[in-house]
């Protein structure tokens, strides 16, 4: 058998091996850590969500109940907050993808006789990464502020009123948004374009299909895929976000979503069974729409 | 050639998408050498003064330093056991693998807001109090789910037949592990590893949730924000962003140089 380590055009598949005391040794740990710090707190996060204020103790203390009134009052104290979570992360999501698709077919396709020029592009795209999400979101709060030469040049052309500004608006917060996922967008995007087969679009064209037509019907189909990872990766971190639409980032109490009531909840108030609900519910809308968006897509092997 | 301005148009296009991408780490870049007081708003004048004193602002080294220790620790435990895993799934058949795919993928799909509240209600309800201890038991959390990613395409591209050659020349299981396995999972695990500190060093949800007083340099940024940033904020992001594009440009080049040398070879 150890012929065939010196055969390498014969690709040898990895066949998995039975089980034994040594899966167990190696799984063991990882599992044991994420059930300790990942389901149990979701658990946590559950219970508490249902707890009722301590009727004998005094401000933020609480005892476990089974309150579910708490859902009931949150939706109606957040309604705008988890609608905007939800609407923010869509139009974020769908901008992302609109500016990520042609830049991801420029590295992924046109770029590929230049395999340098393509890596250097892919490490452009995930250059945000490396600088500070917290900084670069402030980079765009200094450069939209009120006094800035692009603010006062759209006041003047009229485009903004007077008294409009940039900053706290929803537009910002979406256009940050949008901007600091993007990468998230790209990456899945290139990867599944780059592996597009030319000759596919050279047969549609040469069947009389015109460049539109050889997109909607050839390219777009088989780059879903990594349309679908893209718009997951994105829309999922987007929803929970309280960075770009914070007061003190690109936001203000106006564009506030779930994530700024949940840590407004959590740490400032410490009304930790809204702030818990709240999550509770974040997450299982969150799971729903991902069902349903990957059963409907139909590509429930790419999780 | 016919000059064509549809075939301009992409090229044109992802050289505007990549300048938008540049813009906020240039703004960073360039307001690192402001001369500004406490917060730095307005371009006051070029200086290398906050570069050179970086710790004289209080706080900042102290919020990197702590960043850097967590990272550090949260990425050799998240790497060591993510690895594990990973090695696990690949290479061996038993029960439950779905579900245990399901476990690793869930943190990934999971709002960091959320698993913020979990790990905070979780450490409150047994009492823990909250420090640099219990960011890091989190970071590991978040991590781990990455690694298992990054180094289970590695495990998967690996010829087990290597591995077989050397059972085969007597070598006992933990040989083989360590002088063949090992060695060629390492691409991998540096792969993931890199990715882990990164993730660990910008988070600034789940950080906030479980630090209580303790600062990392995410949570000196954000409490700053309501003040305004301090340009020494942006000297370490600068330096941060520099380094890390130079290993990834390293690592790039180090790859090409090989490929070119193994198609010279061949």
């Amino acid at each position: 058998m150890a012929f065939a380590a010196f055969g390498s055009s014969v690709k040898v598949e990895a066949k998995p091996t039975k089980s034994g005391k040594v899966v167990i040794a190696l799984l063991a740990p990882g599992l044991a850590y994420l059930g300790a710090f990942f389901l149990t707190p979701l658990i946590a996060l559950i219970m508490v969500s249902l707890e009722v204020p301590d009727p004998a103790g005094g401000y933020a203390e609480y005892v476990p109940g089974f309150e579910i009134a708490n859902y009931g009052y949150v939706i109606s104290e957040y309604f705008p907050h988890i609608m905007r979570s939800f609407s923010y992360a869509l139009m974020a999501t769908v901008l992302a993808l609109v500016i990520s698709y042609p830049l991801a077919y420029f590295i992924g396709v046109k770029a590929r006789p230049w395999p340098l020029l393509q890596k250097l592009m892919l490490t452009l795209v995930i250059a945000p990464f490396f600088i500070s999400f917290l900084l670069r979101t402030l980079a765009w709060k200094q450069i939209f502020s009120n006094e800035s030469w692009i603010v006062t040049t759209l006041q003047q052309w009229g485009v903004l009123g007077e008294t409009q500004y940039v900053v706290g608006s929803s537009f910002m917060v979406v256009f940050g948004l949008t901007y600091n996922f993007i990468p998230f967008m790209t990456l899945p995007l290139y990867t599944s374009l780059e592996r597009l087969d030319l000759r596919y679009l050279e047969a549609g064209a040469d069947l009389y299909a015109s460049p539109a037509k050889v997109f909607r019907k050839v390219t777009l189909p088989l780059s879903m895929p990594g349309v679908i990872s893209g718009t997951l990766l994105t829309f999922i971190p987007i929803a929970g976000d309280y960075i770009n639409a914070s007061g003190d980032f690109l936001g203000s109490p106006e564009t506030a979503m779930m994530g700024n009531a949940i840590e407004a909840n959590y740490l400032n108030i410490n009304d930790y069974p809204s702030a818990s609900a709240l999550s509770v519910l974040l997450m299982g809308v969150i799971l729903l729409l991902v069902t349903w968006y990957v059963k409907k897509s139909g590509t429930e092997d790419l999780l | 050639m016919r000059f064509s301005l549809g075939k301009l148009a992409l090229p044109i296009y992802s050289v505007i998408a990549f300048i938008y991408l540049l813009i906020p780490i240039v703004y960073t870049f360039a307001f690192s050498f402001n001369d500004s007081l406490k917060t730095n708003l307005i371009w006051r004048g070029f200086t290398f003064d906050k570069w050179l004193n970086v710790c004289q602002r209080e706080g900042v080294c102290e919020a990197f330093g702590n960043s850097i220790l967590i990272g550090v620790v949260s990425t050799l435990v998240a790497t060591a056991l993510g690895t594990a895993i990973a090695i696990a799934l690949v290479r061996y058949r038993f029960k439950f693998r779905s579900s245990i795919n399901l476990l690793l993928f869930l943190p990934m799909a999971t709002p960091e807001v959320v698993l913020g509240a979990g790990l905070a209600s979780q450490f409150f309800n047994l009492g823990v109090q909250k420090g640099i201890g219990t960011i890091i038991l989190a970071h590991i959390m978040f991590c781990l789910s990455f690694v298992v990613v990054t180094v289970k395409a590695r495990v998967a591209s690996l010829d087990p037949a290597l591995e077989e050659a050397g059972r085969d020349l007597y070598a006992n299981p933990r040989q083989v592990f360590w002088k063949i396995t090992f060695p060629l999972l390492l691409p991998g695990i540096s792969a993931a590893a890199l990715l882990s500190f990164a993730l660990s060093f910008d988070d600034f949800i789940i950080t906030n949730f479980n630090a209580g007083s303790d600062m990392t340099f995410p949570r000196y940024v954000y409490t700053a924000a309501a003040r305004g940033v301090p340009a020494e904020a942006n000297v370490i992001g600068s330096a941060v962003f520099a380094l890390a594009i130079l290993i990834v440009l390293a690592t790039q080049i180090n790859g090409e140089i090989k490929r070119r040398r193994l198609a010279k070879r061949s």
